[in-house]
């Protein structure tokens, strides 16, 4: 580093790394020019997916303006197509024209291109990181389905069995929580992040599956750290805006469960 | 003090082989633990009783589970030699979305060309080598997925190489036939020392699938 007389010279408090020490309590990472960050933000999704909800509280965190492009219910459009070939499938990040797709991929993204703008949405530790992304993997991998199927159930036997899933699964939840929130609010700390907005994200459909099913899904009881986080995430200025309203989501799910099953 | 670093695996498995290859890129000594899929060890399920498969990455006595969340982990920890994933949070962006399509797709078609008969083995086969036309498009005349540089993409896929010789035998088929951009890449990936050690004889995995099959209680 080349040697400079700092006499009468001020800290350069916009020097990216320094400006991180300084704003951020976790460990400094290299903050991303402004180039990186501008350029136009769309998001191509729909109002009613939980996938979709990901990417726009994650903006919203970042305080990030975007244009939301809804998807009609039952067609794709062009834009929707060409962006995400592969999957054809919502949610897709359009930023300055370039696609990002998968709902959790996307977050990250959003995390990592506007790093300097609010909180981190990743612990800072590794092993923490492999923690937030395995549990986020696990949600939608085993918990969602088990909240699919809970729609789908017919008959008392399978209808105790998918409980039973359900509440196995919440119980592992509890405690992952307990783990990674260490006293604090969200699975992320003090601020939302990747883990919370990755299970959040269902809290609506779980109230229209509550409702339908008739049955306590997230329980004080058995699971009271995880009830108080579900009120502190709805409660987010960032969340509420775009979690659906129950009563409209339900209404919603009627009319496409109506349809026979294929 | 020194990293004790411990990896449960079983060695056909190609998520395994993306650990394996990953600690090998970074230099990490690590200590291969071989795992009885049919009588799981007491070690394989307190560190992973969530899901009680294998690999498990164990760093300090610490678990950490899942290949891919396993070989971004490595790259974290180990930031300096060989880095795994881009920089760019676009090209991360890209590069995990393509591990994330490998895991979803790859591994279920596959199964049907050694696991299924008759018109779910064709579906199988058919689906199998339409996966592999997309990631060969993907692949386009890079070296490696990443470009220039052997990373996080190459290392989701070329466990599946070595499972190549049994797929195109029990499938009946020829994969360099139908993708021989991608047997090129897996060439140059099997060149890396990392990917070398990593990978079993594909001779061995042939010699194993009908074990499996016993195992799984088909045919």
């Amino acid at each position: 580093m080349p040697h400079r007389s700092n006499i009468g010279k001020r800290i350069n408090v916009s020097h990216p790394i320094l400006l991180s020490f300084l704003t951020h309590s976790h460990a400094p990472k290299l903050s991303v020019s402004d180039k990186m960050a501008s350029g136009e933000v769309k998001l191509i999704g729909a109002w009613a997916s939980p996938f979709v909800m990901r990417p726009r509280v994650a903006l919203n965190l970042k305080s990030v303006p975007y244009e939301f492009l809804q998807e009609t219910f039952g067609s794709k459009s062009e834009l929707l197509l060409k962006s995400n070939p592969v999957h054809k499938k919502i949610p897709v990040l359009l930023h300055a024209d370039k696609p990002v797709c998968e709902s959790n991929i996307i977050v990250e993204y959003i995390d990592e291109t506007w790093s300097s703008s609010g909180p981190s949405l990743l612990p800072s530790l590794p092993y923490d990181r492999a923690m937030a992304r395995f549990w986020a993997a696990y949600i939608d991998e085993k918990w969602f389905v088990a909240l699919r199927n809970f729609l789908k159930a017919e008959g008392e036997e399978e209808k105790k069995a998918v409980i039973a899933e359900f509440e196995e699964g919440n119980a592992l939840l509890e405690k992952a929580f307990i783990d990674c929130s260490k006293g604090k609010p969200f699975f992320n700390g003090d601020h939302i992040g990747y883990l919370d907005i990755s299970l959040g994200s269902f809290l609506a459909w779980l109230r229209v599956t509550e409702l339908a099913a008739s049955y306590k899904l997230l329980d004080e009881a058995k699971t009271p750290s995880l009830c108080k986080w579900a009120d502190h995430f709805c409660n987010d200025p960032a969340v509420k805006p775009v979690m659906p309203e129950t009563a409209k989501l339900a209404e919603f799910a009627k009319k496409i469960f109506a349809k026979p099953q294929a | 003090m020194a990293d004790e670093v411990i990896l449960l695996d079983f060695w056909p498995s190609m998520f395994g082989m993306r650990t394996r290859i990953a600690l090998e890129e970074k230099n990490v000594k690590f200590d291969y633990r071989e795992q009885d899929l049919w009588n799981k060890s007491p070690i394989l399920l307190e560190m992973n009783p969530v899901h009680k498969k294998i690999p498990v990455l164990i760093h300090n006595g610490k678990p950490v589970c899942e290949s891919l969340i396993q070989v971004e982990y490595i790259d974290e920890v180990w930031p300096s030699k060989n880095p795994l994933l881009p920089s760019d949070p676009y090209q991360r962006a890209q590069a995990k979305f393509w591990g994330d399509f490998i895991d979803k797709k790859v591994y279920a078609s596959a199964r049907l060309i050694w696991g299924a008969k008759g018109e779910e083995q064709e579906a199988g086969k058919k689906e199998f080598i339409e996966i592999l036309k997309t990631l060969e498009s993907e692949l386009g005349d890079k070296i490696y997925f990443g470009g220039e540089t052997f990373g996080y993409v190459d290392i989701a896929l070329i466990g599946f190489y070595s499972w190549f010789e049994a797929y195109d035998k029990f499938g009946n088929f020829s994969i360099e036939a139908e993708c021989p951009k991608l047997i090129a890449w897996a060439k140059r990936c099997v060149e890396r020392e990392s990917v070398a050690k990593s990978l079993p004889d594909s001779n061995k995995i042939v010699e194993f699938v009908p074990v499996l099959k016993k195992h799984i209680g088909i045919e």
